[in-house]
C-alpha cells in the first residue's frame, strides 16, 4: 500500500496528472485491497492450508486427478437463447413499455422477484489440461513453505536525453533462509530484468524448464519518458511497464528451480549489478540471438520427430489452440477497454448537455432535475473510466502475459526436439562409425589396421556414450516438461480465477456505485411537480 | 406491452405482437398498434381502433398502414389552415433498419468464417437490435396517433378518420395529395423561420417569454439528443463485447464454465441497461426535439399572420390616402386580426398545455429509466456475486 502512496507522491509535482493518477491509484487501491484480503493473491504468499492440501491430495491419487464428479455431467450448456416464453428470462418483465406523452397512461412496470441464480452443472468438456500426477516430492514441500513477496515501485528517471532511463526500486520481503536479509530493497533498470531473463534462458530452457518471458521492449512508449514528455500516456506507460515487471519478478520466483538460482538471488539482493548490454538488440549478443533464432526456425522445419509419446502430440495441439482462444480473448478485451474509455467521454459530453438544457428549461423543478441528471452522469463517467483500467490493468494484462508465456512453453516443446534431433544424430554418427570399423577388417593394410582400429573403437566409445547421454537427456527433458506443464496449468487455472475474482469484486463495486447515484437521483426525478 | 418476435427465417419478415391493452382515459377513441410486420424495407403497421363515436362505421376495426400513410396525414394536417393556430404532432421519424441490416449482413458474410457459437452469439445480438428498433418505432407510430386522438379538434379531422377506417390502400389518396399540396409547406426555407420569430415585435408578455424560451431550448435539446444518442451507442458496443469476451472465455477455460455462463447473462443486462436508458432518455429527447420544432412552427404561423395584418394595416393606411379600395382593405385588415387573434388565443392554450405535457413525460420518463437502471444494477451485482461465490469455492 505505501508504494502507491509514494507514487502518488512522485507525481504532485505535475499538478494536472495528479487528480488523474489519484484516481487510477483509487482503482488500484481498491485492487489491491481485495489482492490482500484474498491470501491466494499473486504476490506468492503462503497458501491457506486447506486449499493446498486438498488440491495436493487430488494431485496424488491417480483416479482423483481429474474434475470431481459433479461436473461431469450429461447435458451440455450452450450459451442461453434468448426465448421469451422461458420462464427464466429475466426479462420478461422489463419490457413494459409506455408511451412518452399521454399522461393517461399508467406506468406499468413490473416489480417481479429478482431472478435467483439457476444452477449450472458444468458440461462435461474434456479437461484438455491433464494435470499430470508425477510431482517431485521436494515440490510439494517448497510449495507448502513459499514466503516470499515482491514489489517494484516507484519509478525515477536517470538522466537526461536520449540516454535516460527509468529505475525502480525492487523489495524482496521473504523467510526464506537462501535470502541473507528478510527485507531486501535494491534498484535496478529495465535492462537488468532483460539480463536477467536473458541468462535464465540460455541455462534453464533446454533442460525443458519453463522460463517467464520478461515484459516486450518498447522503443516509441520508452522515447516519450526519455524526451520528457509528460503527457497521461507516458505515465500510464510506466505504470503499465512497472506492473509488467513486478508481475515477471512473481512468476520467476514462483519457479522452484528458478528461486533457488544464483542469478536471480543476486537480482533481488546485490546492491550493484553489472550493467547487462548484450540485452541490447543491435549488441553482438544480440545479433547473434537474431542469427540463433533464425536458425532454430529453421531447423524446427526439418527434424520430423516420431512421436513415441502420444501426451506429447496432445499437449502440443492443446497449447496451440489455447494460444488462438487467448490471443482472440485478449483482442476482444482490448476492444473492451478501448468502448470503455469512449463510453466514459460520451458520458461526460452528455452530462454537459443536460447540465446545458437544465439552464434553459423554463420549468423550476424540472431544471433542477435535468441539473442532477448531469450531475449522475458526471459520476457514472468517472465509474466507467475507473472500471476501464481495471478492465485493462486486471485481465487485459494478464492475457498479455499468458499469450507470452505460452510462447515460452511452445519454446520448451521444441527444445525437446532439438534434444530428440541430437540423440538421433549421435546414433546415427555411431552407426557410421561402427559400419567403418566393420569395413576396416576389409581395407587397409595389417600394419596400419591395428592402430586404425583402436582409432576406430575410441570414436566408437565415444559416440556410445554420447547416444547414452542424448538418450538421458531426452528422458530428462521429457521429464521436466511434463512436470512443468503440470505446473504450469495448476498456475494458470490459479492466476485465471484470482484475476476473475478480482475482476468481477471492480465490477459489483461499479454496480453498487451505480445503484447508489441512481437511488440519490430517484427522489428528484419524483420531486418534479 | 410485452412484445413478442416470431421470425420467419424464411424470409427474414419479423412480426411483432403487443399483447396487453392499454389504458386510456377516453375511451371513445382508443387506438393503439398491436402488430407490426417488417418485410425487407418495409414495415406494415396495423392500426386498431376501438370507438364509440358515430361518424365511424363501426365499433372495432384495423387497418393496415405503412409509414408513408403517417406522413400523407401529418402533412394533410399541417396543410389544414384551421389547424394553424394548434401544435400539430410531430410525424413519426422513417423506420431505420440501416443497423440491423448492416449487422445482418455482416452476419451473411462471416458465416463460414465463424465458429458455431460465434455465429449463435450474432445472431442473439442481431435478433436483439431488431426488436429494439422495432419497439422504438412502433411506439413513435402510436404516440403520434394518439395525439391525435386526443385532440378535440385532430380527432374528428375528416382525413384522420380515413386513415383509421379505410380499409383499402392509401397509396393512391396519397398520391393525390402530393399533388394538390406539392409538398408546398415543406419546402419552405425552414431558416427562415428564426428570422421572422425573432424579428416580429412583439407585445404580449406571454408570446415574448415563449419564443425566448423556445429558440433557446431547441437549440440545447437538440444538442443533448445527439449526445446521448452517441452514449448510448458506446453502451451498447461495451455490451458487445461483454458477449465476444464471454464467448471466447468458453472456449478457454473449460473448468470455469458456470462462471463464465454467468458473464452470458450479464452482457443481456448490460445490453438491456443500454436499451432502457435509450428508451426513457434518448427517445424522450428525441421525440421533444421534433415536439418543440412543432411548437416552433405555430410561434412561425402567428408570427406570420402577424406579418400579415403588419402588412394589411399598411395596406388600408394607402388605401384611404388614395381613397381607392378602402373597403376592401378594412375588410382584408378585419381578416387578418381576426386570424392573428384566434392563432394567439388558440396559439396560448397550445403552448400551456405543451409546457405541462413536457413536464409530465419528463417526469414519467426520467422515474422509470432511473428505476430501471437500478433494477437492472441490482441484477448485475447478484450475478456477479453469485459467479464471484462459484469460483471461490472451486
Amino acid at each position: 500500500m505505501s508504494c502507491m502512496r509514494r507514487f502518488c507522491h512522485e507525481t504532485q509535482s505535475h499538478d494536472s496528472l495528479h487528480s488523474c493518477m489519484c484516481r487510477r491509484s483509487v482503482a488500484l487501491l481498491l485492487l489491491k485491497m481485495s489482492e490482500e484480503r484474498d491470501p491466494a493473491a499473486l504476490s506468492g504468499s503462503a497458501q491457506t492450508e486447506g486449499e493446498e492440501d486438498l488440491f495436493v491430495s487430488a494431485m496424488e491419487s491417480p483416479e482423483a486427478a481429474r474434475l470431481s464428479a459433479e461436473d461431469i455431467s450429461p447435458s451440455s450448456n450452450g450459451p442461453r437463447d434468448d426465448d421469451p416464453d422461458d420462464p427464466d428470462d429475466l426479462f420478461a418483465e422489463a419490457t413494459e413499455e409506455v408511451s412518452l406523452d399521454s399522461p393517461e397512461r399508467q406506468p406499468i412496470l413490473s416489480d417481479g422477484p429478482s431472478p435467483a441464480i439457476t444452477p449450472v452443472t458444468i458440461s462435461p468438456r474434456v479437461d484438455v489440461f491433464d494435470r499430470s500426477p508425477d510431482l517431485d516430492e521436494d515440490e510439494e514441500e517448497n510449495r507448502d513453505t513459499f514466503d516470499i513477496q515482491i514489489s517494484v515501485s516507484d519509478p525515477e528517471k536517470v538522466g537526461d536525453g536520449m540516454n535516460a532511463y527509468m529505475v525502480y526500486k525492487v523489495m524482496t520481503k521473504t523467510s526464506l533462509s537462501i535470502f541473507s536479509r528478510d527485507e531486501v530493497c535494491v534498484k535496478r533498470r529495465f535492462s537488468d530484468f532483460l539480463g536477467l531473463h536473458s541468462k535464465l534462458a540460455s541455462k534453464y530452457m533446454h533442460m525443458g524448464y519453463i522460463v517467464p518471458p520478461a515484459p516486450e521492449k518498447s522503443i516509441v512508449g520508452m522515447t516519450k519518458v526519455k524526451v520528457g514528455k509528460e503527457d497521461l500516456s507516458s505515465v500510464e506507460f510506466v505504470e503499465k511497464r512497472r506492473s509488467a515487471l513486478e508481475r515477471y519478478l512473481l512468476r520467476t520466483v514462483k519457479h522452484p528451480a528458478l528461486l533457488k538460482d544464483p542469478d536471480v538471488l543476486q537480482f533481488l539482493e546485490s546492491s550493484e549489478l553489472p550493467r547487462a548490454v548484450s540485452t541490447q538488440a543491435l549488441s553482438g549478443a544480440g545479433i547473434l540471438r537474431m542469427v540463433n533464432k533464425a536458425a532454430d526456425a529453421v531447423n524446427k522445419m526439418t527434424i520430423k520427430m516420431n512421436e513415441s509419446d502420444a501426451w506429447f502430440e496432445e499437449k502440443q495441439q492443446q497449447f496451440e489452440n489455447l494460444d488462438v482462444q487467448l490471443r482472440k480473448l485478449h483482442a476482444s478485451v482490448e476492444s473492451l477497454v478501448c468502448h470503455r474509455k469512449e463510453l466514459s467521454v460520451n458520458t461526460a459530453s452528455f452530462a454537459k448537455s443536460a447540465a446545458m438544457l437544465g439552464n434553459s428549461e423554463d420549468h423550476t423543478a424540472l431544471s433542477r432535475a435535468l441539473s442532477q441528471l448531469a450531475e449522475v452522469e458526471e459520476k457514472i463517467d468517472q465509474l466507467h473510466q475507473d472500471q476501464s483500467y481495471a478492465d485493462f490493468y486486471l485481465i487485459s494484462e494478464l492475457l498479455g502475459d499468458y499469450v507470452r508465456l505460452i510462447t515460452a512453453v511452445k519454446g520448451v516443446f521444441d527444445q525437446r526436439m532439438k534434444a530428440w534431433a541430437k540423440w538421433q544424430d549421435a546414433q546415427v554418427m555411431l552407426q557410421r562409425k561402427r559400419e567403418a570399423e566393420a569395413k576396416l577388417q576389409y581395407a587397409s593394410k595389417p600394419d596400419k589396421l591395428q592402430q586404425a582400429t583402436d582409432e576406430i573403437r575410441e570414436e566408437i566409445e565415444e559416440w556410445e556414450g554420447k547416444v547414452q547421454q542424448g538418450e538421458r537427456d531426452f528422458e530428462q527433458i521429457s521429464k521436466n516438461i511434463r512436470r512443468e506443464v503440470g505446473r504450469f496449468e495448476k498456475d494458470r487455472v490459479k492466476d485465471f480465477r484470482v484475476v476473475i475474482i478480482k475482476y468481477l469484486e471492480s465490477l459489483v463495486h461499479t454496480q453498487q456505485q451505480l445503484i447508489k447515484y441512481w437511488e440519490a437521483f430517484l427522489p428528484e426525478a419524483k420531486a418534479i411537480a | 406491452k410485452i412484445y413478442e418476435p416470431e421470425v420467419h427465417s424464411d424470409r427474414r419478415k419479423w412480426r411483432m405482437r403487443s399483447v396487453s391493452v392499454d389504458l386510456n382515459n377516453d375511451a371513445s377513441l382508443v387506438i393503439d398498434i398491436p402488430d407490426a410486420l417488417c418485410e425487407r424495407d418495409k414495415v406494415k403497421f396495423t392500426v386498431h381502433t376501438k370507438t364509440t363515436l358515430s361518424s365511424f362505421q363501426k365499433p372495432e376495426f384495423s387497418v393496415p398502414r405503412q409509414h408513408e400513410d403517417f406522413i400523407w396525414l401529418h402533412d394533410t394536417i399541417v396543410e389544414t389552415e384551421e389547424y394553424a393556430g394548434f401544435i400539430i404532432p410531430p410525424a413519426p421519424p422513417k423506420p431505420d433498419f440501416e443497423g440491423p441490416r448492416e449487422k445482418m449482413h455482416k452476419l451473411g458474410e462471416g458465416e463460414s468464417s465463424m465458429t458455431k457459437e460465434e455465429y449463435a452469439k450474432m445472431k442473439q445480438e442481431l435478433e436483439a437490435e431488431y426488436l429494439a428498433v422495432f419497439k422504438k418505432t412502433v411506439q413513435v407510430h402510436e404516440v403520434f396517433l394518439q395525439r391525435l386522438s386526443s385532440h378535440p379538434m385532430f380527432r374528428k379531422d375528416r382525413n384522420f378518420q380515413i386513415f383509421l377506417e379505410y380499409d383499402q390502400d392509401l397509396s393512391v389518396r396519397r398520391k393525390n395529395a402530393k399533388e394538390m399540396f406539392g409538398g408546398f409547406f415543406k419546402n419552405m426555407v425552414k431558416s427562415a423561420d428564426e428570422v421572422l420569430i425573432s424579428g416580429v415585435k412583439e407585445v404580449d408578455e406571454f408570446f415574448e417569454q415563449e419564443k425566448n424560451f423556445l429558440l433557446d431550448y431547441s437549440i440545447k435539446i437538440k444538442d443533448a439528443t445527439a449526445k446521448a444518442e452517441k452514449m448510448t451507442r458506446s453502451h451498447k458496443n461495451v455490451a458487445d463485447d461483454y458477449n465476444h469476451i464471454s464467448g471466447a472465455l468458453n472456449n478457454t477455460a473449460a473448468d470455469n464454465n458456470t462462471a463464465f455462463k454467468n458473464m452470458c447473462v450479464l452482457q443481456k443486462v448490460e445490453d438491456r441497461m443500454a436499451s432502457d436508458q435509450e428508451l426513457k432518455l434518448t427517445e424522450l429527447l428525441r421525440y421533444y426535439t421534433r415536439d418543440i420544432q412543432a411548437a416552433k412552427d405555430l410561434l412561425y404561423r402567428r408570427a406570420r399572420a402577424l406579418a400579415d395584418y403588419e402588412n394589411s394595416n399598411k395596406a388600408l393606411d394607402k388605401a384611404r390616402l388614395k381613397g381607392k379600395d378602402v373597403a376592401q382593405a378594412e375588410e382584408n385588415q378585419k381578416q387578418c386580426l381576426q386570424k392573428f387573434d384566434k392563432l394567439s388565443e388558440s396559439g396560448k392554450k397550445e403552448l400551456t398545455s405543451f409546457k405541462a405535457r413536457r413536464v409530465v413525460a419528463f417526469r414519467k420518463n426520467l422515474i422509470e429509466m432511473t428505476e430501471l437502471e437500478i433494477k437492472h444494477a441490482k441484477n448485475s451485482v447478484s450475478l456477479l456475486q453469485g459467479s464471484i461465490e462459484i469460483l471461490k469455492s472451486n
